[in-house]
């Protein structure tokens, strides 16, 4: 992505609890108008950060620069940021378009203009106009996300934060929204920053991609460079089902598997690399016929197999290593449980991480 | 299921469940209120109820002078309720914003005192303020203050009527403040509303069931209230659940303290009514 100047910049922001750093020293840029999506387990701090980003957290040190303004001691309500909850929380005593207008009654604007302001809202979040009178009890899961991202831009906010909206929506209807969070994001030009458990709903909607643990940002990059260059082996497993072999790098520049008898060809070793992971994604592993079909073949036991949709997953035992081998539905193998099947990979499939 | 259905004579499965509790309410609950109705029609001083209606009593009623007792109760009531509501609402405030969940549980400690009689309470009051006693006998032999005792005078019946009501207002009080999710709060602040406006807009008409049930509740029980002007008050103040009983007991006029009751029912059932019709608990509750 083109480079922009930042809207915001964290400088070693940090927040203890007690002796627990759940935000550790995170230093990161993020540009005006960028999709930025903060990926993290539960317990990674990624809700603590996103709650001092938008002044509901007093941060323990660090800077927080919005437009090159120093704002951590700005309470919530005199920055010019807004976040969309993870329960949401609308006013349940309030009705759609209440609840839209409500940035709008706070700053004193009059009636008349506030309901065409949110009458547009409604329209743009693609909810039918007499929704405006409706109380919000009576909308849906995916309509109450339309209502507080319309509120939450009725604030027009420079940048909007998202607290894991779509965790509790079911999987259709996430993947819908989703997309259209990104539409959204493309109308409006706004940044936003996002945050999820959901490394797969990140790859769908940002620019960027952080990936948190332990309170650190462990790798930032394009949803591209985390899915074909993961920084670890935490990276690389939070991307889903995933091959990791432990290996190491003995004198002779050879890689060989730890906990079997095995030398694997790779494309290229990062530096001073002496232990760490081989990560083969499992689309990448294919079924072979003979041992010179691919760069590095392993023989195995089938051990099952598993329908995703389009795609079909093996599972292939090797002693007690279990590999993961995924095909296309239309290119499906014929195959029986326990048959002995070689697979395979080249080595510029494979990707070799420290740590 | 057949044959349950067969069986009812018409009766449908769920009224037939409710029969037990139709029954019971029927005895213990409407049937009294008929006989203090049908009473209310009886001629002065009969015991039975037997005789041709009259409205003698309702005639007595409206041409006497019960309407100043009427008018006490009600202003008492109506002063106790405010006085409630300005005290509870900070507590109720407080206590859900410092124990959050369990703050509905710990108002039940408020509750405490109702394991003791009211009139046992209303007497401990009568020795914290009689003269020479705990307040008075206290500022005398500390300070040397001399003061004339506030007993029986109108300010200690309302003192006594916001003690003794006080649980009652602040329980659904409580439970009312607690029901606003803290996240509607920090989304009003996110959103540039001021601690004012966040009041205003979010947490009085997010907690107003409670604030509703709390004083209609209190509204209720302070206008059958009679023993805090009896004790305290020495009758600086007749409340109309005085007359009732007068007529009741002394008199023995069934039939004028029955009209007396089914006057202050009307009354009463009318404020309700109104103040519910005003609000709507079902649409506060977002039940609509």
């Amino acid at each position: 992505m083109s480079k922009r100047a930042p809207i915001l910049e964290l400088k070693s922001l940090t927040k203890s609890f007690g002796t627990l750093n759940a935000v550790d020293g995170i230093d990161l840029d993020i540009a005006e108008g960028e999709f930025f999506t903060i990926v993290g387990p539960s317990g990674s701090g990624k809700t603590t950060l996103i709650r001092m980003l938008a002044g509901m957290e007093q941060a323990t040190s660090g800077d927080i620069i919005l437009s090159g303004k120093r704002i951590n001691d700005l309470p919530a309500n005199k920055r010019p940021t807004c976040m969309v909850f993870q329960s949401l929380a609308l006013f349940p005593h309030r009705t759609v378009g209440e609840n839209i207008e409500f940035p709008l009654k706070i700053k004193g604007i009059d009636p008349e203009a506030r309901k065409k302001r949110a009458l547009a809202l409604l329209d743009q979040l693609r909810l039918p106009q007499n929704y405006y009178d409706k109380s919000v009890l009576r909308c849906s899961g995916g309509e109450r996300q339309r209502v507080a991202l319309a509120r939450a831009l009725a604030f027009d906010p420079k940048i909007l934060f998202f607290d894991e909206p779509l965790s509790a929506i079911d999987y259709k209807l996430r993947k819908t929204l989703e997309k259209e969070l990104k539409d959204i994001h493309r109308e409006t030009g706004k940044t936003f920053v996002y945050i999820t458990h959901s490394l797969e709903e990140a790859m769908v909607m940002s620019d960027r991609i952080g990936v948190m643990r332990s309170g650190q940002l462990v790798q930032v990059g394009t949803p591209n460079e985390i899915y074909s260059a993961p920084k670890d082996k935490f990276v690389s497993e939070f991307m889903g089902d995933v091959n990791v072999i432990p290996v190491t790098m003995n004198g002779s520049r050879t890689i060989t598997a730890d906990t079997f008898d095995k030398t694997f060809a790779v494309a290229s070793v990062p530096d001073a690399f002496t232990k760490g992971h081989l990560v083969i994604r499992p689309e990448f592993v294919r079924f072979v016929a003979t041992s010179k079909d691919a760069d590095n073949v392993l023989e195995g036991k089938l051990y099952n197999e598993y329908a995703l949709g389009s795609r079909i997953q093996y599972q292939v035992r090797i002693g007690e290593n279990v590999f993961i081998v995924e095909k296309l539905r239309q290119h499906s193998s014929d195959l029986k449980r326990d048959q002995t099947v070689l697979i395979g990979w080249d080595a510029k499939d494979s990707i070799l991480v420290t740590g | 299921m057949a044959a349950l259905h067969d069986s009812g004579r018409g009766m449908s499965q769920g009224a037939r469940n409710a029969l037990p509790m139709i029954l019971f309410l029927g005895v213990g609950f409407a049937a009294p209120l008929l006989a203090v109705i049908a009473y209310s029609f009886m001629p002065e001083r009969s015991f039975g109820l037997i005789h041709p209606p009259t409205l003698a009593n309702y005639v007595e009623v409206f041409t006497g002078n019960s309407y100043i007792s009427f008018f006490w109760s009600l202003l008492f009531a109506a002063m106790t309720v405010c006085i409630l509501a300005v005290i509870c609402y900070p507590i109720a405030y407080g206590l859900s914003r410092v124990f959050g969940r369990w703050a509905p549980i710990l108002t039940l400690l408020f509750t405490i005192p109702l394991f003791v009689s009211e009139n046992v309470r209303l007497y401990g009051w009568i020795l914290f303020f009689i003269k020479n006693g705990v307040l008075l006998g206290t500022l005398k032999s500390w300070f040397g203050i001399e003061l004339d005792s506030w007993l029986f005078t109108r300010g200690i019946v309302l003192l006594g009527m916001v003690y003794v009501y006080l649980p009652f207002m602040l329980f659904p009080m409580t439970l009312g403040v607690s029901m606003v999710p803290n996240e509607t709060r920090e989304a009003a602040r996110d959103l540039g509303a001021s601690r004012w406006q966040i009041f205003r807009e979010v947490e009085l008409p997010l907690s107003m069931p409670g604030i509703m049930i709390g004083l209609l509740l209190t509204f209720v029980l302070a206008v059958g209230a009679i023993a805090e002007a009896k004790v305290l008050g020495g009758q600086t103040i007749i409340p109309i659940t005085h007359d009732i009983e007068i007529a009741f007991t002394y008199a023995q006029n069934w039939p004028l303290g029955a009209a007396l009751a089914v006057l202050l029912m009307l009354v009463v059932g009318t404020l309700v009514l109104l103040v519910l019709k005003r609000f709507d608990l079902d649409a506060i509750l977002g039940k609509r």
